[in-house]
Parts: structure tokens; C-alpha cells; sequence
């Protein structure tokens, strides 16, 4: 079973989301969320070759291409979960994309984005459901 | 002998099996008014009726003296290269896609790509691109992923570019949100200057384009513009003829290295110079390099150099992530074809001739075109259009209009040019002139004779 963190919020698209409050990597200053992808995402996109992420101050609407993870095979989008605006981008991952597949959920994440408005947690799967969401997807 | 597998009783099934009465049925999808209608082609002949027509054609062309240039270009082409090319191990037109089985048509890119770089003074090239004036459009789109500094996607395209390479980049990029701003030339020199950029200075501007030797032969101030751009956050895309880099600056020099960034960002051009026939425009071959910096932004796919599981030198293709048969609609390009029978060619023709034989071409051709303009510029009613240094071409105008003179020459044998009157009217009776090494110095002097003459046996017009 893919390790799926309790704390932390998922979407359909793979992407996670760490809450300012209580985060437990504790990075994301400032009311600002953490946005990354899935264990059970960079595992299915194999080993990645190359990440492009959004750059500090481009406004966000939930729902856009805002970063690219690329493997051998092929190059995916990573979609933003909320709107704001990105307070900086994961700078590591230039020269170790690996980091990605290696630690997802800590010094692999992508980007921090501080939200337009206070977040609608309800509009994210929690962890339990995130974990149905992929046995659906599985069956 | 039928060569197609089909036959009429497996044709009819498949359609019955599909619902549909006839082949035509499964073309509904297309509204009539967008359909060909009839193509002016006769009836089916037979092998020996078609051979005899096409020579019949062949032989009305003639064997006529040709002085057009404008973005294609006639060059010698050694025996070696086509003999070489259509070998059967190479005479595959499209690009292969089980890529690592084809070790040697993955070397020969490899190769390519590799005399580009020297050629363009770019850290890496694609593997080709469909042509020339495709290659722009893809630039343009390419500097908007690219150049992260500006918003607008704006593209300053000076009228001094091949129009159409403008044309074709305005079709393409114009419907992808992107606008382009027509820059004017100097009427005197022929090119486009710096003041006519000036109103841009500081402006969200994506990239400006600028061809060398531009659309009349001119050489522009390639420095200049490259170092304008770079202070203003603007991109340099750079169109460049591949044989005149033998004798010009590489783009990747381009500038002072203002603003920290010396050289053009991105590279593209037509390649068919380079051992390509002419052949009634095409296929030719496009192509393309930037700065490592963006490769990722650059369309098509790019074909590395790696060991094998035993430490054995291979070829591999490298950066297809983001090509059409994998990242589809969100490709870097969906017109990203190789031509890799062109890119054979120019392979073979780069290496047969090296950097010393492309070089003896590009002045042969410097020269000519110099002969050429002296010895036309000397007939009553001719002269040169404007005062900039040019490479192998250049606009002439004449007293009365262009094209009754051009209709005279061609019935001497004698194609004299390319008429600007269309694309340019604000120039007047301006014709666009070429001449490569293929010209010699009695080609010359029977297009002044011949000019000479029918300038003076028809009355000015105006």
C-alpha cells in the first residue's frame, strides 16, 4: 500500500497539499501551503529526469499546469490544488529531480503557494479518502 | 498488375461491416464547400503513356539560367551526397520510432545536430524541423514558453524577414494568442535599425526576430539588435542562411554580451542550402538551436550520445518527453516532424565539403552576387536599391515596372529575379536578384546583355 501521510490533503490529479497549520515539515511561512505530488504518483511515473516548477509570484488559479515532472518516458503536469500566488518554487529539485521520487512528501515537494482566501479543506480528499480514491482507481 | 491488396469483394464487405454504401460516404465529415472538387488530373494511364508525359514536361522547363533566391537557394551539389543518401540504409524519409534498433540513422543526427552547433555557435540542436518559415513559427511559440520574463506574447517581427516566413509564422503562432508587431526597414540601407526599435524599450515584449542576411541580402547590425533585446528581457531569435555562417559571426556571438547574455537565444533557418535540390520548393528542411538553458522549451527530439550496459558508445533519443506520440495536444509542437532524408543530405554535403569547402561556397557566392549587381547595375534604368554590406543578394529597381521585363528574360531562357511589387509596393519597381558559385561570369554577362536589351527595346512605362 502507498504510504499516504494523515496530515496532509489530496487530489484526483495526485497532488498533495500541506496546511500551514500544524504542517509537520513546518516549511511553508506565513499562512502559505506546500504543494507536492503523491507517493503513489512519482511511483508511477517512474524515475524523473527533470521538474519545472512555478516560479515566486505567478498568480494561480486552482486548476492550472503550473509544473511539469518529467521521467524518460514521458512529461506530466502537476496542476495547482488552490488559487494564490507561489511564495517559491522547490529550487533543489533543478539539479535533483530525484528528490522527488525519493521523499515526496518532504524535500521533494514542488511549490508553496499562499491562497487567495482562507482554505476550503472540504475541497480536498482527506487522507481515508484519498486511499478509496486509489483502490477505485486500481479496481 | 494491380498493386493494391484490396480487392473489390474486401472493399465491400469492409464498408458493409461498417455500415456506409461507398468509400466517398466516409468523407460526409467534410462539408462540400471545403472539399478539392476535380484535381485536373487525367485518367488513369498506363506506366509507359505516364513515362512519356512526364518527359514531355520535363523538357518544356527548358534548361533556363536562374537568378531567384529569395529563402531557396541553388548550390552545387557534389555527386557523393545523393548516391550517399539513397543507399538503402538511409533512404528512409520519416523519422524512426523504434529510434534505438536504427544505430546509424541515430549516428547521422547525432552528426547533424553536432555540425550545427559548430555552425550556429549554439550549445544544442533538434533534429530538424518540416522547413524554414515552420522552424520561425516554432521559434516564436518556443520563445513564449521560454521567456518567463515577459507576459505579453509579443513578438517584434521586422517587414525586413522573409515575408513568407512571416506569413506562414503568423498562421501558425497568430491563432496560439501570440501578436506580432511589424518593425519597418530603413529605406536607404535596407535594414532594420535600432530607432525603429526604440518605442519598445522597456515594454513587455516576448521576442524579437531578426534574420541575417535579411530578405533583400542585407547584412544587419546583428550586434546591436542582440544587445537592445538582452537589456530589454526580450529574446533574440535569429533566421540565418547556413552557408553564409561560413564567413559571417555565429548567432551564439552574436552582441556584446550586454545584460550578462551573449549570443542569440534561439537559432533557426532554412537548411535546403546544404545539398538539397531545389526541386519546384520542396522537401526541404528546417532547423533549429538554442542555449541548454532552454532545451526543454525546444520542439521535436534530440538524439544523445550514451554507453550501453557494457560501456559500448550508442545513440539514443533524448528529450522526446514532450513530443506529440506522448505528451499529445500539450506537445512542444504537433508539427515537429524530422526530414530525415533532407537531413541526410546536408549531413553528407557538411561533411564532403568541410568548413573550409562551405566557406570557398559562401565567398564564391559573396562574389558573384557582387558581379552580378555591378554588371546589371551598369544597364540604363538599373540600379541598387540600397547601401547596406549584403551576402549573395540584393534588390535592384528599375525605371519601368517589374514584371513585362522578368516575362522578356524568361523567354531568352533567363529566370531574372523575384518581383517585390507584390510583398513590397512601397519600394516601386524593385526586384529581388541571386547568384551563387553556380553563376559564372558569362551566366553574368548573358543576364546584362540580355537585360541591356529588352531595357532598351521596350519604351518606359512610366
Amino acid at each position: 500500500m502507498s504510504n499516504i501521510p494523515k496530515d496532509l490533503r489530496y487530489t484526483k490529479s495526485h497532488e498533495w497539499v500541506r496546511m500551514a497549520q500544524g504542517a509537520a515539515h513546518g516549511a511553508a511561512p506565513n499562512g502559505a501551503v506546500e504543494v507536492g505530488i503523491s507517493e503513489h504518483a512519482q511511483s508511477a511515473l517512474g524515475d524523473l529526469v527533470f521538474v519545472e516548477v512555478p516560479e515566486a509570484g505567478r498568480a494561480l488559479t486552482a486548476g492550472d499546469a503550473c509544473a511539469v515532472v518529467e521521467s524518460v518516458k514521458a512529461a506530466s503536469d502537476v496542476y495547482s490544488p488552490v488559487s494564490g500566488k507561489v511564495t517559491a518554487g522547490n529550487a533543489a529539485l533543478a539539479a535533483q529531480p530525484e528528490l522527488v521520487n525519493q521523499d515526496p512528501y518532504g524535500a521533494g515537494w514542488l511549490f508553496r503557494i499562499q491562497t487567495d482566501s482562507p482554505l476550503d479543506a472540504a475541497s480536498l480528499m482527506s487522507a481515508a479518502d484519498y486511499e478509496k480514491y486509489l483502490a477505485d482507481e486500481a479496481k | 498488375m494491380a498493386f493494391i491488396p484490396h480487392t473489390a469483394d474486401d472493399v465491400a464487405r469492409m464498408l458493409q461491416l461498417i455500415g456506409v454504401q461507398s468509400i466517398d460516404d466516409l468523407f460526409d465529415e467534410i462539408p462540400g464547400e471545403l472539399r478539392a472538387g476535380a484535381l485536373g488530373v487525367p485518367p488513369a494511364m498506363s506506366e509507359m503513356e505516364l513515362g512519356r508525359l512526364m518527359a514531355e514536361r520535363a523538357a518544356s522547363d527548358g534548361r533556363p539560367l536562374n537568378f531567384i533566391g529569395a529563402g531557396a537557394y541553388e548550390h552545387h551539389i557534389p555527386a557523393p551526397v545523393w548516391a550517399i543518401a539513397t543507399r538503402g540504409e538511409f533512404y528512409s524519409a520519416y523519422t524512426p520510432y523504434q529510434a534505438e534498433a536504427s544505430q546509424g540513422t541515430l549516428q547521422l543526427i547525432y552528426e547533424y545536430q553536432s555540425m550545427v552547433c559548430a555552425l550556429t555557435g549554439m550549445e544544442v540542436s533538434n533534429a530538424s524541423l518540416y522547413d524554414g518559415a515552420s522552424a520561425l513559427a516554432e521559434a516564436c511559440l518556443m520563445a513564449v514558453r521560454a521567456n518567463r520574463a515577459a507576459n505579453s506574447r509579443r513578438i517584434l517581427l521586422p517587414r525586413a524577414v522573409n515575408p513568407i516566413y512571416a506569413q506562414v509564422a503568423q498562421s501558425i503562432a497568430g491563432n496560439q494568442d501570440i501578436a506580432f508587431e511589424t518593425v519597418e526597414f530603413d529605406r536607404s540601407t535596407g535594414r532594420t535599425l535600432l530607432e525603429s526599435l526604440q518605442p519598445y524599450s522597456g515594454q513587455d515584449v516576448t521576442a524579437l526576430v531578426v534574420q541575417q542576411p535579411n530578405f533583400f541580402g542585407n547584412l544587419e547590425e546583428v550586434d546591436r539588435l542582440t544587445d537592445w533585446a538582452h537589456q530589454n528581457k526580450i529574446l533574440l531569435i535569429a533566421v540565418v542562411n547556413p552557408i553564409s555562417l561560413a564567413l559571417l559571426k555565429a548567432p551564439g556571438q552574436w552582441g556584446t554580451g550586454a545584460a550578462g547574455i551573449l549570443g542569440a537565444d534561439i537559432v533557426c533557418g532554412e537548411g535546403q542550402a546544404l545539398g538539397v535540390p531545389l526541386s519546384s520548393g520542396g522537401p526541404y528542411f528546417g532547423f533549429m538551436a538554442t542555449r541548454m538553458q532552454y532545451v526543454r522549451q525546444m520542439p521535436g527530439r534530440i538524439v544523445g550520445r550514451t554507453a550501453d550496459t557494457e560501456g559500448r558508445p550508442g545513440f539514443s533519443l533524448t528529450l522526446q518527453a514532450r513530443e506529440q506520440h506522448i505528451r499529445r495536444s500539450k506537445a512542444t509542437s504537433n508539427i515537429c516532424t524530422n526530414q530525415g532524408l533532407m537531413v541526410t543530405a546536408a549531413t553528407i554535403y557538411m561533411s564532403l565539403l568541410g568548413p573550409r569547402g562551405l566557406e570557398r561556397v559562401a565567398a564564391a557566392s559573396l562574389q558573384r552576387t557582387a558581379d552580378l549587381v555591378a554588371a546589371l547595375g551598369r544597364v540604363a534604368g538599373v540600379r541598387p536599391a540600397f547601401t547596406a554590406p549584403r551576402f549573395h543578394e540584393a534588390v535592384l529597381l528599375l525605371d519601368r515596372p517589374v514584371a513585362p521585363v522578368l516575362a522578356a528574360l524568361a523567354r531568352r531562357g533567363i529566370f531574372g529575379g523575384l518581383d517585390l511589387a507584390e510583398r513590397y509596393p512601397e519600394l516601386g519597381h524593385a526586384l529581388l536578384v541571386c547568384a551563387t558559385e553556380t553563376k559564372l561570369a558569362a551566366d553574368i554577362d548573358a543576364y546584362a546583355g540580355a537585360l541591356a536589351d529588352i531595357m532598351k527595346s521596350s519604351r518606359v512605362a512610366a
